[in-house]
């Protein structure tokens, strides 16, 4: 089974990342950039087929290590 | 006294904290690899600078994770003398021993440079030799050193006296365009409740000797060794955990 996990800096956190790709976009002729968060995304494959399971276990891994959950927010998305 | 230094892969600055503690301070110290599940009866643990694991993931986040750091954690737990310095610092915040979280810095820029703090509290073990309210001169290098934490959460840390330094102008006084990375309320060290484990991004082992220019940061080794000595008399020699 597959699954993807996407880290996001919390909306209410400044992104001096996100920031600067939107500035860059706009330098290059994008102007109708409002804002970019720029974050992380894992593809994982897991041993499992329970999706309830695997959906557990991948929240347990974005507490655990793969976001800050002070500074981050995350999502789990089983693909298909 | 015994002090420790740990070396990650990607530790830099490991040797400069083990020259100014032993050559310095005249102090007993060894290096702890990551890979040690034990302190090796040390009184004091630095984790220094550098880019632990390569900062993969976060700056300190695989670090937080290493058998070294459950032996540093015990440590902790028993009382026992911690610093870390810069991605020491992000290593302790990683690994919870210390709250809130590190940003990349506001500005995106990696700061290189001499900055000014002041000493929030002199009745710490890494403060004692300092006086609450003098300003210290001490050099960054940094691309995330931006302190986050949620309102509630550093409205706790104040409440609770924790903030040890704040980033502050050369005359001592509150100043936004000090705070070179954009800390919440300018926070530059912190230390948890008990007073034992303290985090700050500055580099006092860069400022520990007057060959270098600078020694405003010795007070803050000198602090914790005497500290660490005053425990060992009180707990008799052998009393050592």
């Amino acid at each position: 089974m597959k699954a993807r996990v996407t880290v996001y800096p919390r909306r209410e956190i400044l992104d001096p990342q996100g920031k600067a790709i939107r500035n860059a976009l706009e330098r290059v002729g994008f102007a109708g950039v409002e804002d970019v968060r720029a974050g992380k995304s894992f593809e994982i494959r897991l041993g499992t087929d329970d999706p309830a399971a695997a959906d557990r276990e991948l929240k347990q891994m974005c507490e655990r290590l793969l976001a800050n959950t002070v500074v981050e927010d995350y999502s789990v998305e089983i693909l298909p | 006294m015994k002090c420790g230094v740990v070396v990650f892969p990607g530790s830099n600055c490991d040797h400069d904290v083990y020259h100014v503690l032993k050559h310095v301070l005249e102090q007993e110290v060894a290096f702890l690899w990551h890979e040690d599940d034990t302190v090796k009866g040390c009184d004091l643990v630095v984790l220094p600078g550098g880019f632990a694991y390569g900062d993969y993931l976060r700056a300190g986040a695989l670090a937080a994770l290493s058998p070294v750091v459950g032996a540093v954690r015990r440590h902790a737990e028993a009382g026992g003398l911690v610093l870390g310095i810069c991605n020491g610092f992000q290593v302790l915040l990683e690994a919870a021993l210390l709250p809130g979280a590190m940003r990349k810095n506001r500005d995106r820029r990696f700061h290189c440079r001499d900055v000014y703090l002041k000493v929030e509290r002199d009745d710490l073990p890494f403060t004692r030799r300092l006086r609450t309210g003098q300003v210290l001169r001490l050099p960054i290098a940094h691309g995330e050193g931006n302190y986050e934490d949620s309102s509630a959460a550093l409205d706790r840390l104040e409440a609770a006296r924790q903030v040890v330094f704040r980033y502050v102008s050369p005359a001592g006084e509150a100043d936004d365009a000090w705070n070179w990375n954009g800390a919440a309320r300018a926070i530059a060290g912190i230390a948890n409740e008990r007073g034992n484990v303290v985090g700050m991004m500055p580099h006092p082992e860069r400022a520990s000797e007057a060959v270098l220019g600078n020694t405003d940061g010795l007070a803050v080794f000198a602090s914790a060794v005497e500290s660490g000595a005053r425990t060992l008399a009180m707990s008799g020699a052998g009393g050592r955990r």
